[in-house]
């Protein structure tokens, strides 16, 4: 982490800590926190009726205008997932609202109003929206449409309970009937019932059905001022920095002459965070980025390269480290077992890379500043931001933008690149709108990477192919040390994050031994799409899939047998098999191979088909079955798990970020390339019925789908790819 | 000052001879639908037509432009092709974060125009250049032959 954040992370600490939802926590970890949901006291309760003909407040979900418009306002930040879509579903069913009508916007930094029920503070990650609105936005739904029914039957003099609402319109069976605009007004200063009756899943007309995404008209016409890239303000600057190319270095000395003579160029200054050119458009100030010739001070950077932190990993994977599980007597069992296996895996550092690359606009006058970006915690960027600007955290304004992206890259914990353009802001010292952009080059290059890892497991089955004993070393940087939300992730020494999808497993194993080593190093990690079971799922699955040869059983009959006690993860692994045809052998070429893994409280199973031709591996079809609870939205589920494959797919084909000398060696998509549309498999995707409440769906596509390849790498060459990416080709 | 024509519009611009067509678009022009993805011809983010054809904007210097070209962005891409992608897109409902979409779009009318009935190798030798980091690309497929249908009427 970089130094001069340490006191703005306090101060994010503070806001966080402060809230009293943050007792909540029931248990778990990760992103994936499960902390008691509880809809704050009053959080429903109607607001001051709106002024002549603005909006009427139903309470802070639910806004009404005099023409019917259903506004929704969304607590979480949509970068692709769908969420703004998945809430105004809920809100219009309960409301039963006409499909046009309903728009959406998204909610300012207000903790009191808009936390994540599950964090105890505004944010977005773990999959996590759609689990804690869904009683809320239902609620404030329900609760705008009795209002309306009163101000109605009112108006009407009729009784309430005779007035009925149905896509948008309120009747009664004397033939009167109305829009929502009528009674907006009206309705939104009557008391809100404390306790609405919500609907049935029999009555539901949207949830499970169709509800079609609210940003897709902008998103398909290049609609102005949608992303926080597309904000022009008046008198505004773009700023571009060189900043350290080894975390930990300072800048010693500037030669900013030749960036100077720039036309556009405004000025240049170094800080904290390293050197900023200040010009009038983003064109001038990226080419003089370039020109600048800047002396960096090493003496306290993170100087060691790739192959220097795997020799240090591998010495402690021999070592015993923080006990993430111990069910004893490992060793006993091992040495006991009819057969052993045991196999090593690296995982390199990852990048997001976002489509949008990261920026944020700032404007800092008369004791308060606004912040435009696309904030996925609203409450840690205000708070962060105050701390440096020597405000009050509600002296600062964020609005949010629909993200190009995110992958967990705009949740972080530091605020990093918000506390940034605040440092900027205060070092440029005047009331301007600055904008502060990062090319893709810095992206790369930027650090809060999913980190790298290093397995080493030993596995023993008996004669009939029971797991006896499994002992599972990780070596890789805590996400969670050093942050706000250490203490309620990190517990003895283990940070969960690292051993999820490991310690919890629900294979049956008799006995396991899991050590967890997290070293320090001047690499800032992060959360990464499915954050700990991007890699433990590919151990885990790869490795039964290896015990099950062993065994000389079928993947997917072994599995069954192994997972017995877990119903739902049997019943999507059976489903995706089916639909895959698992019993009929693959077609001449083809290769299959099966995964099947819970995160974040749903359960996904892949099977991939793939070809190889030499060393490179093609993925033809993938067919996917998921459990996510209540499908509130089919299409949308489609398209995360689609979304989810396509992303861990590019991941694992050809993804790594390596240091040589602390240095970055990549730098844009020709040395980190993205999965491209003649990687992508045919994806099909079919979801459980269910009706237990709803889990999110943004991650839990992407861990079965390395593994499920690797498997079927396994079946084409008797080798898994255990040093990742699959470019290594350490299966050939 | 020189002079561009941007959807059937004339524009005068004062730039360097060596800015992208992209940052003229955005900051010059504001029109924003055209998107920074990569600044170096490696995500097809940025695509625009020049004359018809999908070009990478940020990797077109404007001195490199006579001026007389016809330009098209996404704001005022017309025409049959590009009617039928955007209707297209919004019936299958390609996107998702979205920001990768106006390079799609703009690359699939480009495709269209020119081939009217594409195969499954003719939509990924021509979408091939645009990167989605949301992976959209089974519904990008998909869209891309829905709009070739509505073509076809
Ligand atoms: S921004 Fe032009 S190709 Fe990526
Ligand atoms: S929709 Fe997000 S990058 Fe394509």
């Amino acid at each position: 982490m970089l130094h001069y954040l340490d006191k703005p992370l306090e101060a994010a600490r503070g806001v966080a800590a402060s809230r009293r939802g943050f007792l909540k926590i029931l248990g778990g970890a990760g992103a994936g926190l499960i902390v008691g949901a509880m809809l704050p006291p009053g959080s429903l309760v109607g607001a001051a009726k709106a002024a002549n003909g603005a909006d009427a407040v139903f309470n802070p979900f639910v806004e009404i205008a005099p023409d019917g418009v259903v506004t929704v306002v969304i607590k979480h930040l949509d970068k692709g997932q769908g969420i703004a879509t998945g809430l105004a579903t809920l809100v219009a069913e309960e409301l039963d609202a006409a499909i046009e009508q309903v728009k959406t916007r998204f909610a300012p930094a207000d903790n009191a109003r808009y936390a994540n029920l599950m964090f105890g503070m505004q944010g977005t990650g773990g999959s996590t929206s759609i689990a804690n609105s869904w009683e809320q936005y239902r609620t404030a739904g329900a609760v705008a449409r009795a209002m309306l029914i009163e101000a109605a039957a009112k108006a009407w003099g009729v009784p309430a309970a005779e007035v009925t609402v149905a896509a948008g319109k309120l009747s009664h069976a004397s033939g009167k009937s109305g829009g929502f605009g009528e009674f907006a007004d009206a309705a939104a200063g009557l008391t809100a019932p404390e306790k609405p009756a919500l609907k049935s899943p029999d009555q539901w007309v949207y949830i499970g059905k169709r509800f079609p995404r609210v940003d897709v008209p902008n998103k398909s016409s290049g609609a102005p001022d949608t992303y926080a890239m597309d904000i022009h303000q008046e008198n505004m600057l773009v700023v571009v920095l060189a900043r350290p190319p080894k975390w930990g270095a300072t800048v010693k000395s500037v030669n900013d002459a030749a960036a100077r003579a720039v036309k556009g160029v405004v000025d240049v200054k170094s800080g904290p965070f390293g050197v900023a050119v200040f010009a009038d458009k983003t064109w001038p100030a990226m080419k003089a980025r370039d020109l600048l010739e800047v002396e960096w001070d090493f003496a306290k950077a993170e100087t060691r390269g790739t192959a220097e932190l795997e020799a240090e990993y591998k010495a402690l994977l021999e070592q015993p480290g923080a006990i993430a599980r111990d069910d004893g007597g490992i060793d006993e069992a091992l040495a006991g077992a009819a057969k052993v296996i045991s196999s090593s895996y690296a995982f390199p550092y990852l990048a997001h890379a976002p489509m949008e690359p990261l920026d944020t606009t700032i404007l800092v006058e008369d004791g308060k500043a606004t912040i435009w970006t696309g904030s996925q915690m609203p409450t840690v960027d205000q708070g962060t931001a105050a701390a440096i600007l020597g405000l009050k955290p509600e002296q600062v304004d964020v609005v949010t933008r629909w993200a190009g992206g995110s992958f967990g890259r705009r949740a972080i914990l530091d605020a990093h690149y918000v506390a940034e353009a605040a440092l900027v802001a205060k070092a440029w010292g005047k009331p301007q709108p600055l904008k502060v952009v990062w090319t893709r080059e810095d992206d790369i290059k930027g650090g809060y990477y999913r980190p790298m890892y290093l397995h080493q497991v030993k596995a023993g089955i008996d004669a009939n192919g029971t797991v006896v004993g499994w002992k599972h070393a990780i070596v890789g940087q805590s996400i969670f040390a050093g942050t706000a939300m250490e203490s309620y992730v990190v517990k003895d020494g283990v940070d969960d994050s690292s051993v999820e999808g490991v310690r919890d497993t629900t294979y049956g194993v008799s006995k396991m031994r899991v050590d967890l080593h997290s070293p320090k190093v001047g690499v800032p990690v992060l959360w990464w799409r499915s954050v700990g079971h991007t890699h433990t799922a590919y151990v885990m699955e790869t490795m039964i899939d290896a015990l099950a040869r062993e065994a000389g059983k079928d993947p997917v009959a072994y599995r069954l047998e192994l997972i017995k006690d877990d119903p739902r993860k049997v019943a999507v692994l059976k489903l995706a098999a089916e639909k895959a045809g698992w019993s009929d052998k693959p077609a001449e070429g083809r290769y299959r191979g099966v995964a099947v893994h819970k995160s974040f409280g749903t359960y996904v199973a892949e099977v991939a088909e793939i070809s190889m031709d030499g060393g490179s591996v093609k993925v033809e079809k993938v067919t996917c079955a998921v459990d996510c609870g209540i499908a509130v939205n089919p299409d949308n589920i489609k398209a995360q798990m689609e979304g989810g494959i396509g992303f861990g797919l590019g991941a694992v084909l050809r993804n790594g970020i390596t240091l040589t000398e602390g240095a970055v060696d990549q730098a844009n998509f020709d040395t980190y390339e993205p999965i491209r549309i003649s990687d992508m498999p045919e994806v099909e995707v079919h979801i459980l019925p269910s009706a237990e409440a709803p889990s999110g769906v943004g991650e839990p596509g992407v861990p079965p789908i390395g593994p499920a390849v690797a498997n079927a790498i396994f079946q084409a060459t008797g080798k898994h790819p255990l040093k990742l990416p699959f470019s290594n080709g350490d299966f050939v | 000052m020189r002079t561009l024509v941007i959807n059937g519009v004339g524009r005068e611009v004062d730039v360097e001879d060596d800015t992208p067509l992209l940052w003229i678009l955005r900051d010059d022009l504001q029109m924003t639908g055209t998107k920074f993805g990569c600044g170096a011809g490696l995500c097809g983010a940025c695509t625009v037509h020049v004359d018809g054809q999908a070009v990478r904007s940020c990797q077109t210097l404007v001195g490199d432009l006579a001026g007389t070209e016809k330009i098209e962005t996404i704001e005022g891409v017309a025409g049959k092709a590009a009617e039928a992608v955007k209707t297209a897109w919004a019936e299958i409902e390609v996107a998702q974060c979205g920001y990768c979409q106006s390079g799609q779009i703009m690359s699939a009318a480009a495709l269209l125009a020119a081939t009217p009935k594409p195969t499954d190798e003719d939509i990924t030798a021509a979408m091939d250049g645009n990167v989605c980091r949301c992976a959209t690309y089974q519904r990008i497929r998909t869209a891309v032959h829905r709009a070739a249908e509505i073509m076809e009427g």
